[in-house]
């Protein structure tokens, strides 16, 4: 059996340098990064009744929601090639104009289009529901106990759009903003579940560490808060249905915990290869300098308790950024507030970091802005380049009553001043898919 | 100031090699099948059995026949199935092919004790996949339980008793990312592990992925590909609305598919897709050495990837030059740093919408010039249709079996080739065959290339 550690021996000093020199996100708590990260230093929930659509006899009947006021138009130059967009592009649009504009790429005439990339790890857009069920409605036979075919076309051919039909493909906050800015580089969306644009961001610093692309956009936007987004994940019993107590329902690491509160929204990074930055004299925001991706290899419905497939993405990202467990100062973690995530991610890293686990602050920003899915992982990755940059972490809201199971340490529900030079991001996937990052405070 | 366009990668690499094939079409599961149906010329595509497509103005498509999951899934793992969409299922299949073509010896492959080839931190798995549609029977038995006045949908019983009639894993069955978790799970791979959603050019973005992968050490080996159906109501509809779907070709499915014909008029859906095993040369030459292990079907030397923008169609469409999917063939050629003297195949995208067929026509004349009329082309989809984000990696393990075989597949249904190209149908043919090039792009206008070599004999 062929099992070789990698030695890394592959692992030149000839990779490009990848660093973060722009930030975006549209969030539950806002759409500007000084006013989400005020609110997360703060300890605020965004969490609130479902507005989308009547969930009151659901399960859950609550969730984080981009504001209503959010008009993705107001960041668009091309506005006539993104009409009929759906909440996941229109979300990604305006994270990636707050992004774009960071940067100072919209006063950089010099950009080769051609070596600007994109790599998301964008969600599916919405079905359009009631046209959708409307039609199966027409559609069912009673006595077959199916669809008829030639009904259920009658109907959907008159109901449905085309456009509205097409924007539902996973690839299309990455084609709207290719449109957008013009982008002709390396171009991938992923669709990893929970873990999603956490991998994108690797995998778009893995395309600039070869020198495919000077420049790349990447992130994530998602929302599963519609009808069977919502319904899925209730007959899985993945959500809070703390229905009386909507701010208090999303608690990682509680002992009381029952199931994570779904958000919505997009989180967008502009990286770029140090020596394109700095040829620029761009503000470095942060540098990212490890990434691993793992499979869990175990079941579609649960981690392995052992935690072994988290376990192999920290390390594998830890030896990717050539430093110990005891040179990370903050963990953020996937720490979604259902019962099995919570603990197993704790044994991973107690596994992983061993001594130094107790040392490390760890929280998850979930208990405030929710699970933003595909999305999560970026918006995350923000939150540490924050951290990096102000020497603050976000608290654990929510945590009163610790899981014994989950014995380290929180930040719990008080955000707290800390050196912060190297943080590390998880981001955890149905089916098993775990991807870690790990970003450093520039010298 | 830049870097420049025409940069070195900055990493020392693996070599790495496609060492195992599974396709999966309308021609038949595996390689042999879909080979022998492409030498022999046949077309898969025919009505449509599948579901009662009577009421569409398009009724075609190259249908998957005889084929049960349960062949391809350790026994341990049938139960499994019951939650695997029918672009799980191909993936499976597919991902199960392509290893035992390949000799690899996995928990998913392994007899009784059998030691696997490698650990699993050191297999990976990239695999393009589609937007799964709920399946529409399984879900609207249960939304009519939540009828109410007037036989509308009452969103109110749906949310109090309604939903209680769908099982409780229903979501888990239509997240494409299943496609990757199943084979990881079955095989074991522990390494790094994606699923990439970029429509049709979906799995050739996977095998690209892949060859990183391995070049940077990351794995030793990999599953990589991808596979999707839509040929269901839904996901046929949402085609037919975008005007992707030839509908003048019901009498004659056969023939309705005629990729850079002057006459063409549309693509039909296909189902399966291909997924391949590649694998570092290194540790190929290792298990080798110790175990049968088949020989490799090509060199994989070179990946490029672009995309194109084009805003009066919103990228459903590339632009008419074909400016951004010649980036991605150009990366690709530099990347295995070719200038395209010894490509003697292309595999192309080759759609049958006669404005993606010009674009990618004119992206090959402006890369190749005067000799692209000389070089072999083997567009597939008028024999099993536009498998969508599976496309890639079936036409993948196409260029590849060529490259053994030193043979170009018949062309079909071409009669009025466009100029430039050597396009027009023709029998299979025996050919010196060097190198060969797989073009992707789809719907949102992502591009990808793959440069494949013949592998050198092996004197060792």
């Amino acid at each position: 059996m062929i099992d070789r550690a990698d030695d890394g021996a592959t692992r030149g000093d000839t990779r490009a340098r990848v660093v973060i020199t722009g930030i975006g996100w549209v969030t539950p708590l806002g759409h500007t990064i000084e006013q989400v990260w005020a609110r997360l230093l703060n300890g605020e929930s965004g969490v609130g009744p479902t507005r989308g659509f009547d969930a009151s006899t659901f399960p859950t009947t609550f969730s984080a929601q981009v504001r209503p006021d959010y008009d993705y138009r107001q960041f668009v130059q091309h506005g006539s090639v993104h009409e009929g967009i759906g909440s996941n592009t229109a979300f990604a649009l305006g994270a990636a104009a707050g992004a774009w504009r960071s940067s100072e790429l919209d006063r950089f005439a010099d950009l080769d289009r051609r070596r600007l990339g994109i790599y998301l790890g964008s969600g599916e857009g919405s079905i359009d529901f009631e046209n959708y069920v409307a039609a199966n409605l027409a559609g069912w036979d009673q006595e077959k106990r199916g669809v008829d075919g030639v009904r259920w076309a009658t109907a959907a051919l008159e109901r449905m759009d085309p456009l509205r039909e097409i924007e539902q493909e996973p690839n299309m906050p990455l084609t709207h903003l290719a449109l957008e800015y013009e982008a002709r580089g390396p171009a991938y969306n992923c669709l990893t579940a929970c873990a999603a644009s956490t991998q994108a961001i690797g995998e778009a610093t893995e395309i600039l560490r070869r020198g495919d692309a000077d420049v790349m956009i990447t992130g994530g936007a998602h929302t599963m808060i519609h009808p069977l987004g919502v319904t899925g994940f209730n007959r899985l019993t993945a959500l809070s249905t703390r229905n009386e107590e909507p701010q208090a329902a999303s608690r990682p690491f509680s002992v009381d915990r029952n199931g994570f509160v779904l958000g919505e929204g997009a989180g967008m990074l502009i990286i770029e290869t140090l020596d394109h930055a700095e040829a620029r004299q761009a503000d470095v925001l942060a540098e990212i300098v490890g990434y691993g991706s793992s499979a869990d290899a175990f079941r579609i419905t649960d981690m392995h308790a052992d935690g072994r497939g988290p376990g192999e993405s920290m390390r594998r990202a830890l030896r990717d950024a050539d430093l110990e467990p005891g040179d990370i100062d903050y963990i953020s973690a996937h720490g979604t507030g259902t019962h099995e995530n919570d603990s197993i991610e704790t044994k991973a890293i107690h596994t992983v970091f061993g001594d130094a686990a107790a040392g490390v602050p760890i929280s998850s920003i979930k208990s405030m802005m929710g699970h933003l899915i595909a999305a999560a992982g970026a918006v995350e990755a923000i939150t540490c380049v924050l951290a990096l940059r102000d020497h603050k972490l976000p608290p654990t809201i929510n945590l009163h009553d610790p899981d014994p199971q989950c014995d380290l340490d929180y930040v719990p529900n008080v955000s707290r001043d800390a050196k912060v030079d190297v943080a590390l991001s998880n981001s955890f996937g149905f089916g098993g898919q775990n991807d870690t990052l790990i970003l450093r405070k520039p010298a | 100031m830049s870097p420049g366009f025409y940069t070195e990668p900055a990493m020392p690499t693996q070599r790495v090699l496609i060492t195992g094939l599974g396709p999966i079409s309308g021609l038949g599961l595996g390689i042999e099948a879909t080979w022998e149906g492409l030498i022999e010329g046949r077309s898969a595509v025919d009505g449509i059995t599948s579901f009662d497509a009577s009421r569409f103005a398009c009724r075609i498509a190259a249908e998957v026949n005889d084929f049960r999951i349960n062949q391809f899934v350790p026994k341990t793992y049938r139960k499994a199935t019951k939650v695997m969409a029918r672009d799980t299922e191909l993936a499976v299949a597919c991902a199960d092919l392509a290893a035992r073509d390949a000799g690899l010896v996995t928990k998913g492959t392994a007899a009784d004790g059998e030691p696997h080839c490698y650990a699993g931190p050191r297999m990976g798995c990239h695999i393009g996949a589609g937007l799964i549609t709920a399946e529409l029977d399984e879900l609207t038995g249960a939304l009519v339980t939540a009828k109410g006045e007037h036989d509308a949908f009452d969103i109110g019983r749906w949310g109090l008793e309604g939903m209680q009639n769908l099982y409780p894993l229903w979501l888990l069955k239509y997240l494409p990312n299943m496609l990757a978790c199943h084979v990881t799970i079955i095989h074991e791979t522990q390494g790094p592990s994606n699923t990439i959603t970029c429509g049709e050019t979906s799995a050739t973005l996977s095998v690209g992925e892949s060859m990183r992968v391995i070049q940077r050490g990351d794995a030793d080996v990999c599953f990589c590909g991808g596979t999707e159906c839509k040929i269901n109501p839904m996901s046929f509809l949402r085609q037919l609305l975008a005007g992707r779907l030839t509908t003048s070709g019901n009498d004659d499915p056969a023939g309705a598919v005629r990729p850079f014909c002057k006459t063409a008029t549309g693509t039909a859906l296909g189902e399966g897709g291909g997924i391949l095993i590649l694998e570092s040369e290194a540790t190929w030459r290792q298990r080798r050495s110790k175990a049968k292990a088949a020989e490799a079907y090509a060199e994989l030397i070179g990946f490029g990837a672009s995309q194109s923008v084009h805003r009066p169609s919103r990228n459903m469409l590339p632009d008419p030059e074909g400016e951004g999917l010649e980036l991605a063939i150009a990366a690709a050629m530099r990347d295995a740093g070719v200038d395209g003297t010894d490509i003697d195949l292309i595999v192309p995208c080759g759609m049958a919408l006669s404005e993606v067929d010009q674009a990618e026509a004119a992206a090959l004349g402006r890369v190749f010039g005067d000799r692209l009329r000389k070089i072999a082309l083997a567009p597939t989809k008028a024999a099993v249709g536009n498998c969508g984000a599976g496309a890639g990696g079936l036409d993948t393990c196409v260029a590849a079996t060529a490259l053994r075989h030193q043979r170009v597949p018949a062309v079909l249904n071409c009669r009025q080739p466009l100029p430039g190209l050597a396009a027009g149908a023709g029998e299979s043919r025996a050919s010196t065959l060097r190198q060969a090039l797989v073009v992707s792009s789809g719907i949102g206008g992502q591009n990808a290339a793959l440069v494949l070599k013949r592998p050198e004999v092996d004197h060792d």
